[in-house]
């Protein structure tokens, strides 16, 4: 068993190192939602690159697709392709662009465009009653994304249709490109929202990934509706200066901030390995 | 007259296919009973999703049952489906390219009296100009079952229009040309070319017999197939004829007409294109049949802008 923490942390290089290359990237998002892709892919989803098209795999829809960068360096390390696919990222002719891209290996529909990505689950996960299947869907939203008036339409769809075999996983950091959440469109008694439509809700601290893995795992064994989880997260977490900072949505290190980035990655690693 | 509308057709066709292929779902936003799809919901049940007023949601529900192998046909008036979840058809289906069948119902001006918030007269422009997205206007009953019965057996989007009311016979029993994403010829002549889709190929069709009275010999093509266009019969008929003439339940912008006009521009330049098609004002209340001779659209209107393009010395 792999140390998801330390999983995390190694994978916040990838991504820093990624943006930094590309000179593009949505680092503040990237992680805050990297320890949520980590307990998923590491965990709990049963999609593996030698069962990328079975008909009894689980589902993922990176619904906030602009944190594209953490998925695929989640992809990259679980093995849906090599590493060094992404050296030419958002290059040019690279299908591994700045949003989720169903050409790319393990990305099952394309995302980027907010407020869909909710309701594309949904129909996977009605799939998957109509079959008869034990597959699970997952979906991850960001919480600026709960602006848009479609979420609410598959919100409602989804507990109408009883959907027990979904679960919604909100990347609540409180941050959008403008700004904090609660100046830009308030999101206050974001659980009361959820459970008045009629979702089990769980709320956990969204960077500790043993809470998320517990909040996966309970969201299991809920049934007749469907389960979201409120992760409340730190955008840019795990980098300093990055931390709770709306500057950092889509910035790009410079060369000394990329360093710092690094240095401060490499010493909670360092840390995390000296306890495992 | 037939008393079939098109839409019940595609019903007909979808109940007697949803029984051995139970990958068939259709869903419906609050509108199967104004889809005719109330039949399939009853036969059906645990074929048929209901996702409430919510066309959004129902374009990308739809995508994601596609992407887990399922068959979905979305129904809801053409005018919402295509303006309203433009952007679910933009991603959710053309872009990650899911195998959902679009079903624009009481498309182009068939709501009548219920005005221009219920008339689809920019859905072709909107569902053309999408990279992946296919186009298809049904003329008559005949012709949709064979396009519904043509379009079961592929894995591509695609956006079909059909009007509310039953449409008067193009085509008949054991007489219907089809042929996929190829347009249908439906009098051949040298004199001049009349281009219609959907509702309006009954009225070119007429006009041909008109003309041939008046010893003016046209070509009438019935392109069902907006996109991908047979640009094959157009660049044809641009050589083969004087002059083309469009006919069409659209805004004259970005229709079935301006995508013929594209091609003849590009290859035939010499022959002549004019679009008759709805004003860029509201349309005016009434009957299909009334609009349409208002605005010149029915085979007199047609017959008169023929002429009036032969006058012209081309
Ligand atoms: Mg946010």
């Amino acid at each position: 068993m792999i140390d998801l923490k330390i999983k995390a942390y190694e994978l916040r290089k990838d991504i820093v190192t990624l943006i930094y290359n590309a000179g593009c990237g949505h680092i503040g998002g990237d992680l805050s939602v990297i320890d949520i892709l980590v307990v998923l892919y590491y965990k709990h989803l049963n999609c593996s690159p030698e069962t990328i098209d079975h008909p009894d795999r689980d589902r993922f829809v990176l619904s906030k697709g602009h944190a594209a960068e953490a998925l695929y360096c989640v992809l990259a390390d679980r093995g849906f392709f090599p590493k060094s696919d992404l050296d030419n990222y958002s290059g040019f002719k690279s299908k591994y662009i700045g949003h989720p891209n169903n050409e790319v290996n393990g990305i099952e529909v394309n995302t980027g465009s907010l407020g869909h990505g909710l309701s594309v689950a949904v129909g996977m996960a009605i799939a998957g009653k109509m079959d008869n299947k034990d597959y699970r869907v997952y979906t991850v939203l960001g919480d600026g994304e709960l602006d848009e008036g479609s979420i609410w339409e598959g919100v409602m769809a989804a507990s109408h249709y009883q959907l027990d075999n979904l679960t919604a996983i909100v990347d609540r950091n409180n941050l959008q490109i403008t700004g904090w959440t609660k100046d830009v469109m308030s999101q206050d008694r974001l659980e009361d929202r959820w459970a008045a439509f009629g979702w089990y809700v769980i709320t956990i601290p969204g960077n500790d990934v043993d809470a998320i893995d517990r909040a996966i795992e309970k969201a299991k064994n809920i049934k007749g509706k469907p389960t979201v989880i409120i992760a409340n997260t730190i955008k840019g977490c795990g980098v300093s200066f990055m931390e709770n900072q709306a500057g950092w949505h889509h910035r790009v290190p410079n060369d000394e901030e990329y360093a710092k980035a690094m240095e401060e990655l490499e010493a909670k690693l360092e840390k995390l390995r000296r306890v495992s | 007259m037939n008393k079939i509308a098109n839409k019940q057709v595609i019903c007909d066709v979808l109940l007697e296919e949803a029984k051995n292929d139970k990958d068939i779902v259709v869903l419906c936003s609050d509108s199967r009973g104004s889809a005719s799809l109330t039949e399939f919901a009853n036969t059906h049940p645990d074929q048929f999703v209901e996702v409430g007023v919510a066309e959004q949601n129902l374009v990308s529900i739809s995508a994601g049952l596609a992407s887990c192998g399922k068959k979905p046909f979305a129904a809801s008036p053409a005018c919402f489906l295509s303006m309203r979840s433009a952007e679910q058809i933009k991603v959710d289906v053309a872009y990650s390219n899911t195998n959902v069948k679009l079903l624009g119902i009481s498309g182009g001006i068939s709501y009548g009296a219920l005005g221009m918030t219920h008339h689809s007269t920019n859905d072709i422009a909107v569902m053309a100009s999408i990279p992946n997205m296919r186009v298809y206007i049904p003329s008559d009953r005949f012709q949709t079952e064979k396009l519904i019965r043509a379009l079961l057996k592929d894995e591509k989007p695609a956006f079909i229009r059909v009007g509310r009311n039953p449409v008067e016979d193009v085509y008949s029993e054991g007489n219907v040309p089809f042929e996929m994403d190829k347009a249908t010829i439906l009098q051949q002549g040298n004199d001049i070319t009349l281009i219609a889709c959907g509702e309006l190929v009954i009225e070119a069709k007429r006009a041909g017999e008109k003309l041939k009275e008046k010893g003016i010999n046209a070509r009438v093509i019935d392109m069902y197939c907006i996109k991908p266009m047979d640009r094959e019969a157009v660049v044809k008929a641009a050589k083969e004829t004087k002059g083309i003439i469009t006919i069409e339940e659209h805004t004259r912008f970005g229709g079935m007409g301006s995508m013929v006009s594209q091609i003849v521009a590009a290859q035939v330049p010499n022959t002549r294109v004019v679009n008759l098609a709805l004003p860029d004002t509201p349309v005016i209340t009434g009957k299909s049949k009334e609009v349409f001779k208002h605005y010149g659209l029915d085979s007199d209107g047609i017959v008169k802008s023929v002429l009036e393009m032969m006058k012209n010395g081309q």
